[in-house]
């Protein structure tokens, strides 16, 4: 006998409280990590890094800065995902779990509001 | 409240070179997450104008920061060739336990390799900047 409700069978919820999303959205990002990933530090190996010049038109050009958007919304995404996995774990006492995972989703979503406002005005700078 | 049973007991298992591999997979992860704030520096940086650049290379070029560097590409390397075990095995790819031994020793040489290319490339002088 499951104890579980028919209405919590059909929605695939868990204890946790909610479906397969979080588990989903690992792996997709982690697949859209492969390619983005692998280029990026291909073109860091190409680029010279102490030219500024250089590298602010290498970022600002062509198809660059969709693939850098890309890279850092699936970096955070993963990221994200994987460190609220461990607090999930390790972090036992519920006020300080909460506060963790609080933390960790603040945290991340700064670092990829400041990245890709870095990106927007590199690429209003060198696209005129 | 009741105690209620725990698991997984790590603890009772005989130590295996696997458990090792897991447990670096989460490491590096986390270790790759504080190395998201580098990356957002160096774009802000380079947002920032051209003498903030230079500062920024010359800060992230420096030999501390060239070893933190190094620990963040080695833990990508790991990553990336551990995490591709984990899509194969979510896929439903390599799960007998000879397989994922096979597997494990394969990432331990990729990711060996991978850190003596991302050494060789922050520390040699030809390499320029960081």
């Amino acid at each position: 006998m499951s104890l579980r409700s028919p209405l919590a069978v059909v929605l695939g919820r868990g204890a946790a409280g909610e479906g397969v999303g979080h588990w989903w959205a690992q792996r997709v990002s982690a697949l859209c990590l492969v390619p983005l990933t692998l280029w990026f530090l291909v073109a860091l190996m190409r680029l010279p890094l102490t030219d500024y010049a250089a590298v602010s038109i290498w970022i600002a050009s062509g198809w660059n800065p969709l693939w850098l958007a890309l890279l850092l919304l699936s970096l955070v995404w993963h990221s994200r995902a994987g460190v609220q996995v461990v607090i999930e774990d390790y972090v036992h006492a519920p006020a300080a779990k909460l506060v963790a995972l609080l933390a960790n989703s603040g945290a991340h979503l700064l670092l990829l509001a400041a990245g890709l406002y870095a990106l927007l005005q590199l690429l209003l700078r060198n696209s005129s | 409240m009741r105690e209620r049973p725990l698991s997984p007991h790590l603890s009772v298992y005989r130590f295996q070179y696997t458990m090792a591999l897991s447990i670096l997979h989460r490491i590096s992860g986390v270790w790759m997450s504080i190395g998201l704030v580098a990356l957002v520096y160096w774009l802000a940086s380079a947002a920032a104008g051209e003498s903030e650049y230079g500062l920024a290379s010359a800060r992230l070029g420096s030999w501390w920061c060239r070893v933190l560097l190094l620990s963040w590409l080695a833990a990508w390397c790991y990553h990336f060739a551990n995490g591709l075990r984990h899509l194969a095995w979510d896929a439903g790819f390599g799960l007998e336990r000879l397989q994922a031994r096979r597997s494990a020793r394969i990432v331990v040489v990729v990711a060996a390799l991978g850190l003596l290319l991302a050494a060789y490339l922050l520390f040699c002088p030809r390499a320029g900047g960081a």
